[in-house]
């Protein structure tokens, strides 16, 4: 009985997500975030040619990739004639898929069907506003006067973008954690160097090829205690167990 | 007005701490380590600072003592596991951490938490935020040399622990938060003893304003020392008191509010024009009496209902990026999360209001007394844990 329970809710969520996506991509023209519509086409006559493709999710957020070669423009621009002086945070991204799968691979983890997840693909796959390089730097930039916020994308196929301190003096830390995290290099940055880890720290550990050693000194466990859902009381042992079969 | 005098003010001595090395005196620069290991510094933060006399010219944060790497760990966890993770970040303020991770999941998810559930986070969200605030309240002035203060911040402090501890069954980790709602509902008789401790809390605000606010000593320490302009404020990206004390009017309670119930609520946001270290004692104060005004008309509007929406047993996030932000005890904190349709995040880029808020220290250290570092650090209020992540 809870078996068949047990199984539905998850194969209709997952129905549910796929024709989601699908009805999104069809329904995507009928509701029209017009603010961020607005926003993006005002952002891509102040920068000209540097932006390549724009995401927006209606009612959330808005999303731009420019050019490498504009990342700093793009920044003066967001910040002048867009008003978005707040200099919310800049990070990078590694788009590969880690060759360490997720490092789920105990006894616990296997009956839950985990190790074809961790079957690595070459092949790099990038979030919205798609991307054509592995390693990407985004940055938030936000407007405290109208509340508009954007975050900014750039590819960096030879791993290396200008910087933006000169735009944004809070950049310099940020940037310092992304070039000793990804090993990315910025440009104009009056001092890259080691911001969390040790001067002599060898490789770059959020790179997804960089491995978590815990994990590989001492496996972890698996999901050893799967609480349950409040309403529900099933014994875990069972629900694990189902959910594996 | 008063800004632009002491801003004015600032850049001359600056600049003179500047000319008096390489012309006027030819002293010697003094390097000194401040930190890692010191009472005054909070945690295992290190400051490199180099002197001139007494005048700092040139300060430099080392940090990473703490450096726990959940950006990275977060990427071998599922997304109920990663709450565990994150509730150690500001480790004085715990709950607030796990609001915006479970708030940008579930974004993500389509999901929405039910009244009930979203009532309680909010009360939980500004109880964790008193809980952090009043260790500064009182932390502020041991930096200043005053004792007593600390040992009221502590006292009164655990009446909020209590209450936290009574619904989430830990003090200061309480991993409570769910995606789709709360683990549990409120004990029985708990609004009522919540209340009682929020009459402490404005207590506790009261004697802080006696004994604190109105010290000369005090005042003679803090007003006008380390002013930040609200242009540099923004440009380092600040955030929380330390923006509003440097006049800039933005709270994400109100301004960006995203799964919490602090529209349905009548409130204030306190700023103040000043930009210095008083200024940001004076607004943390306000914000801790509003933090408990905010509680007092939650709880007397919490509505019935479930406390947990409908959610699989085996949370899958849907392919897609999500930013949520929310306004932490220490300033704003944000989850970037990257799903790729798996059970745990794709990436996670955590954005620690302690981060961007330190950022600032060299700017703000350039030209002060050595004896002021202590109290600009300690009115910056940063947690080490947020810091450094």
């Amino acid at each position: 009985m809870s078996s068949a329970e047990n199984e539905t809710p998850q194969a209709d969520g997952a129905e549910e997500a796929a024709a989601g996506a699908e009805e999104a991509e069809e329904v995507e023209e009928a509701p029209v975030d017009e603010a961020r519509e607005a926003l993006v086409e005002r952002f891509r006559s102040e920068m000209g040619e540097g932006v390549i493709e724009h995401h927006i999710e209606v009612g959330r957020d808005t999303w731009v990739r420019v050019e490498n070669g504009s990342w700093r423009h793009a920044a003066e621009v967001a910040k002048g004639a867009m008003g978005m002086d707040y200099f919310d945070f800049l990070s990078a991204m590694d788009w590969m898929e880690s060759p360490y799968g997720r490092s789920e691979d105990s006894s616990v983890d296997l009956a839950l069907g985990r190790a074809e997840a961790a079957e690595v693909s070459d092949e790099i796959v990038t979030g919205y506003a798609g991307g054509d390089s592995r390693f990407q730097v985004f940055a938030r930039l936000s407007n405290l006067v109208n509340h508009t916020s954007l975050t900014l994308k750039v590819d960096l196929p030879d791993l290396t973008v200008a910087s933006w301190v000169e735009v944004f003096a809070g950049a310099a830390w940020h940037e310092r954690e992304a070039w000793e995290m990804f090993g990315l290099n910025f440009e104009g940055h009056p001092s890259l160097r080691a911001l969390y880890l040790p001067t002599d720290f060898e490789g770059h550990p959020l790179r997804k090829d960089f491995p978590l050693l815990a994990r590989h000194v001492k496996p972890w466990p698996g999901i050893v205690d799967v609480e349950p859902m409040p309403g529900e009381d099933e014994p875990k042992e069972e629900a694990t167990a189902e959910a594996g079969a | 007005m008063a800004i632009t005098e002491r801003d004015q003010l600032n850049y001359i001595a600056t600049q003179a701490a500047d000319a008096r090395v390489n012309v006027e005196l030819e002293t010697e620069g003094m390097t000194i380590n401040i930190g890692p290991q010191h009472p005054a510094t909070h945690g295992t933060l290190r400051i490199v600072a180099r002197l001139d006399g007494e005048q700092v010219i040139s300060a430099d944060p080392v940090m990473g003592y703490m450096h726990r790497g959940y950006e990275k760990l977060t990427e071998v966890r599922s997304y109920p596991q990663v709450t565990t993770l994150i509730n150690r970040i500001d480790w004085v303020g715990s709950f607030a951490n796990e609001v915006p991770f479970i708030l940008a999941a579930e974004q993500l998810m389509d999901i929405e938490a039910p009244e009930r559930a979203r009532y309680i986070r909010t009360v939980l969200f500004e109880l964790s935020r008193i809980a952090n605030i009043i260790l500064f309240l009182g932390d502020m002035a041991v930096q200043l040399g005053a004792i007593t203060p600390a040992f009221f911040a502590f006292r009164d402090r655990e009446f909020v622990l209590n209450q936290i501890e009574a619904v989430t069954g830990g003090r200061f980790h309480p991993n409570f938060d769910r995606i789709g709602g709360l683990k549990d509902d409120l004990p029985a008789g708990w609004i009522k003893e919540t209340k009682q401790a929020m009459d402490k809390v404005r207590t506790f605000c009261d004697q802080m304003d006696d004994l604190v606010v109105g010290n000369e000593i005090f005042l003679q320490r803090c007003v006008g020392i380390g002013v930040i302009p609200p242009s540099v404020a923004l440009e380092y990206g600040l955030s929380g008191a330390n923006l509003r004390s440097s006049g800039v009017d933005w709270d994400l309670r109100r301004d960006e509010n995203i799964g919490l119930a602090y529209d349905e609520i009548d409130w204030k946001v306190w700023t103040h024009d000043d930009g210095d270290s008083f200024a940001r004692y004076w607004v943390r104060l306000q914000e801790t009496r509003e933090a408990a005004n905010i509680v007092d008309q939650l709880l007397d509007n919490i509505p019935g209902g479930p406390i947990m929406a409908k959610v699989p047993r085996i949370i899958k996030v849907p392919e897609g990026e999500a930013y949520v932000r929310t306004e932490n005890p220490l300033g704003e904190m944000g989850y970037y999360i990257v799903s790729r349709g798996d059970t745990g995040p794709f990436r996670v880029k955590i954005r620690s209001a302690s981060f961007s808020n330190m950022s600032i220290t060299s700017w703000i250290l350039r030209g002060v007394y050595v004896p002021d570092i202590i109290t600009i650090l300690a009115s910056m209020y940063f947690i080490l844990g947020d810091l450094d992540r």
